[in-house]
C-alpha cells in the first residue's frame, strides 16, 4: 500500500471512520428528505387507482374516510359513497404468499358480493406467483357472493381454480379475500 | 487511458459474472426476465461508479487497518440512496427487485473494485473502471435474462412471443433454471474467447 496514507493510529482511526459516518449521514438524510414525497405519492396514486378500478363510480372521497377495525387491525375500508348513498366498499386486505406478503384492494358491492380485485403489492415467484395479477386468475371472483362461493382453493375444498404450479400464492390470494370478506360481514356494513 | 480498450476489458475480458465469476447472487436470483436482470444491473452500476469515485477520493485519509469498514460505510449509503431513489422514480421495478437491491452492499464486486482499483487509481480511472465493470455485469445478467425468459416464459422484454397458453419451461424461471442456464452460457463463452483470442 502507498506510504501517504494516514498511519493506523487509534486516533486517526476513530476520527475518520466517525467523519465518514458523518458524512454519510447527511448524504442519506438529504436524500431521504427529497424523495419522501414522490416516495408518499406513489403510494396514494397506486390506492386511488386501486380504488378506481374496482368500485363502481363513486363521488366520495373513499381515502379520506377510510377505517379499520378493531379485530382486523391490517385491513382498511374505503366506503364509496355516491350522492351520500353507500354504493360499496374497497377493502385493503393483506395475507402471506409464497415469499412475502401479498396485498390485495378488493371491492364489495352493498350486498356483500365481491366486484373486483386487483393486487397492489406482491413478492411472488415470477412467472407463477405472479400470474395472480392477470385478468385470467381473478376473473373468477367478480360477481361472487362470499357465503356462497368457497374462498379457498380447490385442493382444499374451496370453489378456486389456482394458478398452476403457484397453489400457495392462490391460497394467499384467497386468504386475503376471506379475511375481507369476514371483516366486512362482522362490521364494514354499519 | 483509452475508452475501447477500457470496455473490452470489463465487458469481456475481466466480465465479472462470466470470467472472473464474482459476485454470483444477483446473477442467479433476479434474471428471470430481461427488464429485471437490466434494471439491478444499471443499479449495480450506479453503485460501482459512486463508490469508485468517493472512495478514490478519500483513499488517502483512511487508515489501512479501518479501509474495510470505512468502504462499506460509502458503500451502504450508496445502496440506500438508490434503493431510495429507484421507489420514488422507477417504483414498479423496484417493487420488481425487492430485496435485491439492499443486497447490493453485499455484493462482492463493488469491495472487490474498491479494494483492487479505486483505493490505487485516481478519481477518474476509478469512475471509468466503476462503468466497464458495471457495464459487463449489466450485460452478462441481460444474457442470462433472455436465456430464462425466452425458454421459461416465452417472452423477451416482457413481449409475449408464444400463445399465452403455451408451454414453457418453468424450471428456468426458478432459481435451479439460473444454474442450468448460466453454465452453460459461461461454457460457451469460454470456448468462445478462447478460439478469439
Amino acid at each position: 500500500m502507498a506510504d501517504n496514507k494516514l498511519p493506523s493510529t487509534f486516533f486517526n482511526m476513530v476520527l475518520i471512520l466517525t467523519l465518514i459516518s458523518a458524512v454519510a449521514t447527511v448524504a442519506l438524510a438529504y436524500t431521504y428528505q427529497v424523495t419522501k414525497e414522490p416516495r408518499a405519492l406513489v403510494e396514494i396514486k397506486k390506492t386511488e387507482a386501486a380504488l378506481k378500478a374496482i368500485l363502481p363510480e363513486f363521488d366520495n372521497n373513499p381515502t379520506d374516510e377510510k377505517f379499520t377495525l378493531p379485530d382486523y387491525p391490517q385491513l382498511e375500508f374505503y366506503p364509496a359513497k355516491k350522492g351520500g348513498q353507500g354504493i360499496g366498499w374497497a377493502i385493503k386486505t393483506v395475507s402471506i404468499g409464497f415469499s412475502g406478503e401479498v396485498w390485495i384492494m378488493v371491492g364489495f358491492d352493498v350486498n356483500k358480493h365481491i366486484l373486483n380485485t386487483q393486487v397492489l403489492s406482491q413478492t411472488e415467484t415470477p412467472g407463477l406467483g405472479t400470474k395472480m395479477t392477470q385478468d385470467k386468475f381473478q376473473a373468477q371472483f367478480r360477481g361472487q357472493n362470499p357465503a356462497e362461493f368457497k374462498l379457498m382453493v380447490k385442493k382444499d375444498g374451496g370453489s378456486v381454480d389456482a394458478l398452476t404450479a403457484a397453489t400457495i400464492s392462490s391460497r394467499a390470494f384467497c386468504e386475503a379475500l376471506n379475511k375481507a370478506a369476514k371483516a366486512l360481514e362482522q362490521g364494514g356494513a354499519k | 487511458m483509452n475508452l475501447a480498450k477500457e470496455l473490452y476489458r470489463g465487458i469481456v475480458k475481466e466480465n465479472p459474472t462470466f470470467v472472473l465469476l464474482i459476485g454470483m447472487c444477483p446473477p442467479l436470483g433476479v434474471t428471470n426476465t430481461v427488464i429485471n436482470g437490466m434494471g439491478m444491473g444499471l443499479a449495480t452500476t450506479a453503485v460501482l461508479i459512486g463508490s469508485n469515485m468517493v472512495l478514490a477520493l478519500i483513499k488517502n485519509i483512511i487508515p489501512d487497518k479501518v479501509r474495510l469498514p470505512a468502504f462499506l460505510v460509502v458503500i451502504a449509503s450508496f445502496v440506500t440512496m438508490i434503493d431510495l431513489s429507484m421507489g420514488a422514480y422507477v417504483p414498479d421495478l423496484h417493487a420488481q427487485l425487492g430485496v435485491f437491491i439492499p443486497l447490493i452492499v453485499v455484493n462482492c464486486i463493488i469491495l472487490a473494485r474498491a479494494e483492487a482499483y479505486a483505493s490505487k487509481n485516481g478519481v477518474m480511472a476509478s469512475a471509468v473502471d466503476g462503468l466497464v465493470i458495471g457495464l459487463g455485469f449489466t450485460i452478462a445478467l441481460m444474457i442470462i435474462g433472455v436465456v430464462r425468459e425466452l425458454l421459461g416464459s416465452g417472452s423477451i422484454f416482457n413481449i409475449p412471443l408464444l400463445a399465452e397458453d403455451a408451454t414453457t419451461i418453468l424450471i428456468f424461471i426458478l432459481p435451479a433454471g439460473a444454474f442450468i442456464a448460466m453454465g452453460f452460457l459461461i461454457a460457451a463463452i469460454n470456448k468462445l474467447l478462447k478460439r478469439f483470442q
